[in-house]
């Protein structure tokens, strides 16, 4: 990369007397990109965001932030703040106080931090509220408070571990295109610790997805929808209908697999290697299944299956269909399209459906954990 | 119906509670008022006045000791909160689980013994043939044994030792609801230690601090067994005082002039450490 990444992890380890919890990440963030790492409770992003905050040491590997080790930097002395995931304001102080509360730290004059703290909290859209008190504010003024008083220091990354978590639905809705605007604005670095993934989709230049210390695959939103590498990532982001199925013949990257119960599906090494007799776990998206009442729109289509309505999951635009397969009784789940054609769907209706084999993403089952 | 009945159950609980203020507190207190206003002229003849009030500032004894008090009261709350810090915060923040149970519970197994067995224990420490002049002899650092009883000192560290819990137990519970994240976010934005401390910490645990201070300074003004035993003598303790007037001089007029004096020092000094820390009465001691 020919420009300074802001932030690079250098096989970055961290072990807890017997358990490793981050185990040899390696990566860079550019400048000014919205970085978010991906990953369940208990994968060790969160280990991994404070160590680059700088509360906790790694066991092995290296930081770097502009190209320059801060290891040995503390927290305090660190380039980098953090917003806390319950924001962690100061209720003692003012919002003026609290956002300058960085600025006193660093010895600026008194009228200087005044015209920071007001200036910065004009451009997170909250100008004059400095004289309020903390309980005054709303939640997602609060956020906005919290992203100010990192961003009055202008670090060179800014973490967040999972802000949102904490607020309602609707809130937190608004709030991801909220931060992406905040994001775009001050063109800082952001690296941001979540376990939903509409957040990260939504808001991320680049993901990583996390699984049990390891980075599972680094991408955009779409490269980790489309194009998972991994068992893990198809399973995690988004998603899928899954099957536990043996390869039966190979003919390049197209597979042709039986299930356990003897149903015969054509399918795509997602990743390449897999050979005949190998045990694959195999991933289908409910939106790439195709379903209609007639047998023959779907005779042509490399699956096709029948099956039986076992319940309708209205969700506006999202609504899905639980459907049990007649071949293997297996469940399986289609996004309901919303054309209209489909709209008067009852249980125990009987449908055809199938799909591509390009969109039936085959992986080795052993690499799953 | 209902609300006369739960009115009646308000009050059968309210009882208990209004009947020890009344008998044990307010009643003394009127009857109190009534003899320190009333002066001796002669064998079994009183007069109304404030006599005995005016003794007590005409006689430099009296109020230097009065004075004496009050200051020794306010450096013991002081020492206390200096000692009691670091150690309710060592148990409330740095400690987790059976081993901050364990810690809290040394702070309060003392007190199961009598406050009067305790300051013996002082006693048996510090006096001429006690243990720490027998050790100094023994290892060499002093040639005769050494009196480290009835002196100022000796006062200052039973009245200390005494009111510790009182002062760490409400400022193991303030610093308990501190949330970690905010000491790491104020050390994450630049600050140190010493910054920490004085814009997140002590702010947060202010009502703590003031609740603690309130309680061993009352405690520490109204000791009389501690600067008693340890500063013998010469202790000079106001309590001393009341308890000569009604006890050996029989001069129930003065004693309860004193006594009233002593409450009117109190609230006097606790409403100025409120006014000078910012607090409110209600603020500190409804936590």
């Amino acid at each position: 990369m020919s420009e300074i990444a802001d932030l690079e992890c250098r096989e970055l380890s961290k072990s807890f007397l017997d358990f490793q919890a981050v185990k040899d990440v390696s990566f860079s963030v550019p400048k000014g990109t919205f970085f978010s790492i991906l990953g369940p409770s208990g994968c060790g992003k969160t280990t991994l965001l404070r160590m680059i905050a700088g509360f906790q040491e790694p066991t092995s590997g290296d930081l770097l932030i502009k190209n320059k080790s801060v290891l040995d930097v503390p927290p305090n002395k660190r380039p980098v703040s953090m917003v806390f995931q319950h924001l962690a304001l100061f209720p003692m102080m003012n919002i003026a106080a609290n956002v300058g509360f960085g600025l006193r730290q660093r010895g600026v004059d008194k009228r200087e931090i005044e015209k920071r703290v007001e200036t910065v909290l004009e451009r997170v859209g909250l100008p004059g509220v400095g004289n309020r008190s903390i309980n005054q504010l709303s939640g997602g003024q609060k956020q906005r408070v919290a992203i100010a008083r990192c961003m009055v220091l202008e670090p060179d990354v800014l973490l967040l571990d999972e802000p949102l978590g904490a607020l309602d639905l609707k809130l937190r809705e608004h709030m991801k295109i909220e931060l992406k605007k905040l994001q775009a604005e001050f063109n800082t670095t952001f690296v941001y610790i979540t376990h939903d993934q509409s957040e990260a989709l939504v808001m991320s230049d680049q993901i990583a997805v996390m699984n049990h210390g390891v980075f599972e695959q680094i991408g955009t939103a779409r490269e980790l929808y489309y194009q998972p590498k991994t068992a893990f990532v198809a399973g995690f982001v988004g998603e899928a209908n899954k099957y536990d199925a043996k390869v039966t013949a190979k003919n390049g990257d197209a597979l042709k697999l039986v299930t356990g119960d003897g149903v015969e599906l054509s399918g795509l090494d997602a990743v390449g290697g897999l050979n005949e007799g190998d045990r694959t776990q195999v991933f289908v998206r409910p939106e790439a299944i195709k379903i209609s009442r007639k047998q023959a729109d779907i005779k042509g289509m490399d699956n096709s299956h029948s099956g039986e309505i076992e319940s309708i999951l209205f969700n506006g635009a999202n609504s899905q269909l639980l459907l049990r397969d007649n071949s293997n009784g297996a469940q399986i789940n289609i996004t309901m399209p919303q054309t209209g054609e489909f709209r008067d769907l009852t249980r125990g209706d009987n449908v055809y459906f199938g799909w591509e084999a390009e969109q039936t993403r085959c992986y080795l089952a052993d690499k799953v954990s | 119906m209902t609300s006369d009945k739960s009115k009646l159950g308000f009050f059968l609980l309210l009882s208990p509670l209004l009947l020890w203020l009344m008998t044990l507190i307010i009643l003394p207190h009127v009857g109190m008022f009534f003899v320190s206003i009333s002066e001796k002229v002669g064998v079994r003849q009183y007069e109304t006045g404030f006599g005995n009030y005016a003794v007590f500032f005409n006689e430099p004894l009296y109020w230097n000791t009065f004075a004496r008090t009050a200051y020794m009261s306010i450096a013991a709350t002081f020492l206390t909160l200096m000692i009691g810090f670091p150690i309710a915060y060592y148990i409330a923040k740095l400690t987790k689980g059976r081993t901050k149970t364990t810690l809290f519970l040394m702070c309060l197994i003392p007190f199961w013994v009598s406050e009067l067995v305790r300051t013996f224990g002082w006693m048996i420490l510090l006096r001429e043939t006690g243990v720490v002049s027998n050790f100094l002899q023994y290892i060499g650092l002093v040639d005769g044994p050494i009196e480290f009883l009835y002196n100022d000192a000796a006062i200052m560290t039973g009245l200390v030792y005494t009111s510790m819990l009182f002062m760490v137990v409400p400022l193991v519970t303030t610093l308990d609801s501190l949330d970690d994240s905010l000491i790491e976010a104020s050390y994450d934005l630049g600050g140190n230690g010493y910054t920490i401390l004085r814009e997140i910490i002590i702010p947060h645990a202010m009502p703590g601090i003031v609740s603690g201070c309130i309680v061993v300074f009352m405690l520490s003004l109204g000791n009389y067994l501690t600067p008693i035993l340890l500063g013998g003598k010469d202790s000079l303790w106001f309590t001393g005082l009341i308890y000569s007037q009604f006890i050996t001089r029989f001069n129930w007029e003065l004693g309860s002039a004193f006594g009233f004096l002593l409450l009117g020092l109190s609230s006097l000094i606790v409403f100025v450490g409120l006014k000078l820390s910012r607090q409110s009465l209600t603020e500190t001691m409804g936590r």
